[in-house]
Parts: C-alpha cells; structure tokens; sequence
C-alpha cells in the first residue's frame, strides 16, 4: 500500500515537473521578456543589465529550476495585465471556479448514476428511451450552446434565474463562497448544468451499459437464487461492480470538468480562473497563463491520484495480500 | 414414485422461448416429484432442458423464456404463479441453489461472510451477531478450515474446490428443504469433483435436505442419486430408481446411454453408440422425439408422441411399453 503510494506520488511529481517545462517555455516563446520590459529602444548596455537582473544569462536548467522552485510556492511573477501578483489574482478566482466545478461534478455523479441505474433496469420503458434520446442530445450540442439555450429559456423567458456573475458571495478567511446566499445558489445552477451535462450523459451511458453487463453476471443469478430483495440485488451487488469503470471515468472527467469551466464561465461571465484564463490569453498575459496551466494540471494529478487510491478501497482483488489457498 | 408424499411435484412443465418467427418448446410436458430428503438425478445431453427445468422451479427463467403451461408445487401448494416478492421469499429459504461455475457465482467485492451474512438474514430473524456465527458453523460444516480466519476473505482468496464449498453453504444458509445443484462439479478438477459430491451428499443426508443433481456424470448419478430422471430434447425420457435406470433401462435412449458410460473414471464419449444427435429445438420430429436414432422404431413411433408408461419399475416414454409392459 505505502510502496503504491508513493510510486504513484513520485509519477505524479513527473508529471508537475513536465508541465512546468511546458509553462516556462511560455516565457521564451511568447515575445522577449527584455524588450518587453524596456521597450525597442533601450541601449545594449541597459539590455545586459536587465539580462542580468532577470536571471536570463543564466544556463537553461538553472532558470527552469528557479521557475520549479518559485512555482512551487505558488509564485509565478506579477500579472503585465494587472501590474499585481498572479498569486493574488489566481487565490481571488479560485474559488469562483472549484465551487462550480464542485457542483457541476456532483451533478453529472448524481444525475448520471441515477439514470443510468434506472435506464438499465426498466430497460425497456418508453422513459428510458427519453432519458437516453436526451443524453444522446447532451453530448452532440456543444456548450455553449446549452448555455446560451439555457439562459434564454431560464433567464431570459422565464426570468427564474439569473443569467450571468455568482451573486453574493460571503467570504470566509480568502475563499469567498456562494453556497450561503440564495442569490449565490441561484447562480449556480444554470452554469453547473451546462458544464456537468456533456459528463452527466457519459456517466449515465457507462453505468447503463456496466450495469447491463453485471446483471447478466453468474453471481447476480446467484444473488437473486439466495433470494436476496431486489434492492440489495441491485444496489449492493450490480450497483457496487459497476463503481471501479464510473470511478475511474468520473475521476478524469472532473479533471476535464475544471479545464472545460473556460467556456462555461465565458458564457456566464462567471468570475472564476477560466475567465482570467481566457483575459489573460487575449493579452499574452504569460505569467498568469503559466500559472492557470500548472494549476490545471495539478488538480489533474491529484484527482488521478486520488481515483487510483478509491479503486483499491473499492476493489480488494487490488490489495496485493493474496493468500490463495490449497484445495 | 417413492411413497412419501412429494415435497417438489411438477406437472406437466412446457417452457417457451418466443422469438419472432416461432416460439421454441425448451421444456416440454415434464413431469416429477421429489420427496423430502430424496435425490432425484437429471441427466441428458447438453441442451436436453435440465437446465431450464431447474430455472422455472427456482422461477428464474431469464426473459423471454417463460412457463407456458403446468405447475410447480412446493409442500402441495403452486409457486410457479407466486407474486415476484413471494418467490424471492421462497427462493434460498426453501428452495436453495447452487450452479455450475463456483469461480463466478461469488461477488468478488463482498467477503464470503458478508455474503453468507446477508443471505441468512435476508431469511431468517436473526441478529447480525448470531448470523455470524451461523456464518462460522457454516463454512465449518462445509469444509472451509479456520473459519474464523477464512471467514473475513474475499472469494478470489479462495481456491475453485473451497470456493464451491463456500457456495454449498450459501445455499443451504437458509437451511432450504429443496437444492436445486445444476451441474455443481462440472466446473472442477477431476480430483475435486469427488470431494464435493461426497460433501453435497452428506449434508442432504445429515439435514434431510432433497437434492435436484443435474449432471452429465453417470458415475456421480450412480454414487448420489436415488431415483434418475432422464431427459431428451426438453421431454422426460425415463424416469425411475438409480438401479433400475443403470441396470435395466427400458428406454431405448436410456439403454443406449447406458451402455456407452466407460464402467471406470468418466470419459467424455458417453454417447459414441447412439448414431446421431439430439434434434435442435427448431427441428424435433413428430412422434416420439427419439425416433430418427432409435434402433427400435416402428410406424406409430413417427406419428404420435408416447406419454410415460410403466416399464418395470421405471417409467418410460416409449410405445414399446404401451401395453404396460
Ligand atoms: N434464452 C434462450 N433462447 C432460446 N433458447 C434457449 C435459451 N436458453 C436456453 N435455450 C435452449 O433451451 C434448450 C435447453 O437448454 P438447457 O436447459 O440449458 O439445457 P441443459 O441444461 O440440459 O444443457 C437448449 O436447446 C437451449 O438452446
Ligand atoms: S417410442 Fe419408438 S422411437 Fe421412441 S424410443 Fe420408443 S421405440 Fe424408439
Ligand atoms: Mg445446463
């Protein structure tokens, strides 16, 4: 168990250290950071010195090891946007983000396992068919289009809810929340379903098509021979061997769920890091670029890791003390 | 029959499969009791319906398959038209099972005493403390050693032979009067089958449980069983106490059966000396299902089915016989 751990930590420290290469590379491709500070005309001897003061003679190993050293305390230099800490502004936005992607997340795992379960159990039903037609619209539409159809059905005809921004937000210590505030859960919604709903009918088609799969198994026979209740058949049993595929699909989805809240948070104005993401970009804003990759990226690693450590509470034939036994 | 009066009775069991062009007749006209504590052998060829026989018993037939006609009688009283709930409810308390293949009739994500556990107190009104404990006894009665340590693995800890024990004793948790075992060691090694034959004997001896052996095994029949019921092409061929059936069969499917069994160890080629093969369900001729292979066949053979008629001390499906032979 120790040994799979910190296998997996050390994979995931490869990972951090290849996508910091990546993000440091941004600083030299995207203009020279010297002329960029001191303009076109500046003498040779201004040049050198700025060279110098930035670091930039030093070999290119040295440089990126400083990059890895500061990043990893979360510095990533000052926005040329803002003229203020990228730090400061990725802390402002957090928030904004995770609490969407945390809901947007819930939706599609709630949502998505209950239809799935219910589709594959009244297989034949003419819900099932609307359930499944509808999925089958959730993946083909993109986006944004959901989100702007959503705003006008929801915000604009029938005024039920808000159409852009987080509403009121408290703030507790830096994070500021709008899980507190009506208005802050009001505004929530129509985001969280346009972001959760591409992973929503994904996770509702795999646990429909697991589910089949496991209800045709021998020991679901079994089960229903022993006479157990068809509720302990199909939540302890069939529900339970479906859980290893959905987790390991949800686990890369939230992933994908954070990098896609770019768009979501677009179509919503919502004040979070892919907004920032998507300003910063128009203006080659490179600090703040690096930092919203390694970020993204971190929240990568540790969801895998954390999917890898709930397979092996999920599977015992994963735990590695096997005793087989003689006859 | 035997003269105690039947625990299991089936009337008259047709199974259907309707599919778009035809219905298929699996189990056709079947006919049988079991009496408390007997063992009532099926043997047949691999798609002769013991099977599904065994399913629509258990009232586990998998759509679209469905009992089209007869009944079943536990104790006297018809559960093959039980509410859902009621059958589940008899399922594993009074009719207990146990299927072919022990390495997938386990959930790989429940520890064999949470399996058993759960099994006894979905039946009986018991505390989980004393279920456990049930759980212990069970495994130890079964043949599981140290149950106390064994109790807590999961089944792929577990050896093929040990985990068909752990099996055995899921079905009879319950302490069910019936065992439906549908090939219970086709599954195994040569040199565990025997074990787990003596083991399923001992226990329907020692508790008075009834066994249903569906098996290809002659051999295992003829150690088990005391009374054979043989089956052809979804019918009752023969039925009738073991010796008979192995010593004097009367039916000419039966006599060929016979003879083909190797007298030592089980070899597979039991049928070699039956020309030809059971018929498909698409294309069972008329008359007496058996008549394309029968050395014995006369013209009523092909023209009309034989009901059982007595046959010595069997009773068989076969016009020899219509005198009462
Ligand atoms: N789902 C099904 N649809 C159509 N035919 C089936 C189905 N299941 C079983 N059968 C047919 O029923 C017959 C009896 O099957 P079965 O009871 O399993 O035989 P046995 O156990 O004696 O080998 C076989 O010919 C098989 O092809
Ligand atoms: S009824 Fe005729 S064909 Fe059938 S087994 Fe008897 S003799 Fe043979
Ligand atoms: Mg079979």
């Amino acid at each position: 168990m120790l040994a799979f751990v910190i296998r997996r930590l050390a994979q995931a420290v490869m990972v951090m250290l290849a996508v910091g290469l990546i993000a440091f590379s941004l600083f030299r491709f995207v203009g020279d950071p010297v002329v960029f500070m001191l303009g076109q005309d500046a003498t040779p001897e201004d040049r050198t010195r700025m060279t110098q003061m930035l670091g930039l003679d030093q070999p290119f190993y040295v440089q990126y090891a400083n990059f890895v050293v500061r990043a990893a305390q979360g510095e990533f230099g000052l926005s040329l946007r803002q003229i203020r800490p990228v730090k400061t502004l990725i802390i402002e936005r957090l928030p904004a983000t995770l609490e969407l992607s945390f809901v947007a997340g819930l939706f599609a795992l709630v949502v998505g396992i209950a239809l799935g379960v219910y589709t594959a159990l009244r297989r034949g039903s003419w819900i099932s068919h609307v359930f499944l037609a509808v999925s089958l619209i959730g993946v083909s539409l993109p986006t944004f289009l959901i989100g702007i159809l959503l705003i006008l059905v929801f915000a604009v005809l029938l005024g039920w809810l808000p159409s852009f921004g987080r509403g009121d937000t408290v703030a507790i210590g830096w994070w500021t929340s709008g899980f507190f505030t009506a208005s802050g859960l009001k505004a929530l919604i129509l985001p969280a379903i346009t972001l959760g709903l591409f992973q929503m009918t994904l996770i509702q088609r795999l646990v429909r098509s697991e589910m089949l799969e496991v209800l045709r198994t021998d020991y679901i026979k079994f089960a229903r021979a022993r006479g157990l209740t068809d509720s302990a058949v199909h939540f302890g049993h069939a529900l339970k061997n479906t859980l290893v595929p959905v987790i390991t699909i949800t686990g890369l989805q939230l992933g994908a769920i954070i990098a896609f809240a770019i768009i979501t948070e677009t179509v919503f104005q919502w004040p979070g890091m892919g907004l920032l993401f998507i300003q910063a970009v128009n203006f080659a804003d490179v600090p703040v670029m690096a930092a919203y990759l390694c970020l993204t990226a971190l929240f990568f690693v540790i969801i895998n890791l954390v999917v890898d450590l709930l397979y092996y509470a999920v599977d015992p034939r994963l735990r590695i003390d096997r005793t087989i036994a003689a006859h | 029959m035997s003269t105690a009066a039947p625990l299991l009775e089936v009337r008259n069991l047709r199974v259907e499969f309707p599919t778009r062009r035809r219905t298929l007749v699996a189990v056709d006209d079947v006919s049988f009791g079991i009496a408390p504590g007997e063992v009532l052998g099926v043997v047949g060829e691999s798609g002769a319906g013991k099977s599904l026989t065994g399913m629509a018993i258990i009232g586990l037939l998998e759509p679209p398959g469905r009992i089209a006609a007869g009944e079943v009688r536990l104790e006297g009283r018809r559960i093959d038209n039980l509410p859902r709930e009621e059958l589940r409810r008899i399922r594993g308390r009074r009719i207990g099972a146990i299927f072919q293949d022990p390495l997938t009739s386990l959930n790989p994500l429940y520890t064999i005493g949470e399996q058993l556990v759960e099994t006894v107190l979905t039946h009986l009104p018991v505390r989980a403390a004393e279920a456990r404990e049930r759980a212990l006894s069970l495994l130890a009665e079964v043949g599981i050693p140290a149950p106390e340590q064994r109790i807590d693995h999961y089944p792929h800890q577990f050896s093929g032979g040990m985990r068909q024990r752990v099996v055995i004793a899921l079905a009879i948790a319950a302490e069910p009067q019936l065992v439906v075992a549908d090939e219970p060691t086709t599954a195994l090694d040569v040199s565990i089958q025997a074990q787990i034959i003596t083991l399923l004997k001992r226990l329907a001896r020692d508790r008075g449980t009834a066994v249903m052996l569906i098996t290809h095994d002659m051999g295992v029949i003829a150690e088990t069983a005391d009374r054979v019921a043989v089956m052809y092409a979804g019918r009752l061929a023969e039925i009738g106490p073991v010796r008979d059936i192995i010593h004097q069969p009367r039916h000419p499917y039966t006599v060929g059966l016979m003879h083909s069994i190797p007298r030592v160890g089980n070899q597979r080629d039991r049928l070699a000396q039956i020309e030809g093969s059971m018929p498909r369900l698409t294309a069972i001729p008329a008359g007496c299902a058996f008549n394309p292979r029968c050395p014995q066949r006369f013209a009523r053979c092909t023209e009309t089915r034989p009901e059982l008629f007595a046959a010595g001390a069997t009773r068989a499906a076969c016009w020899l016989f219509s005198d009462g032979g």
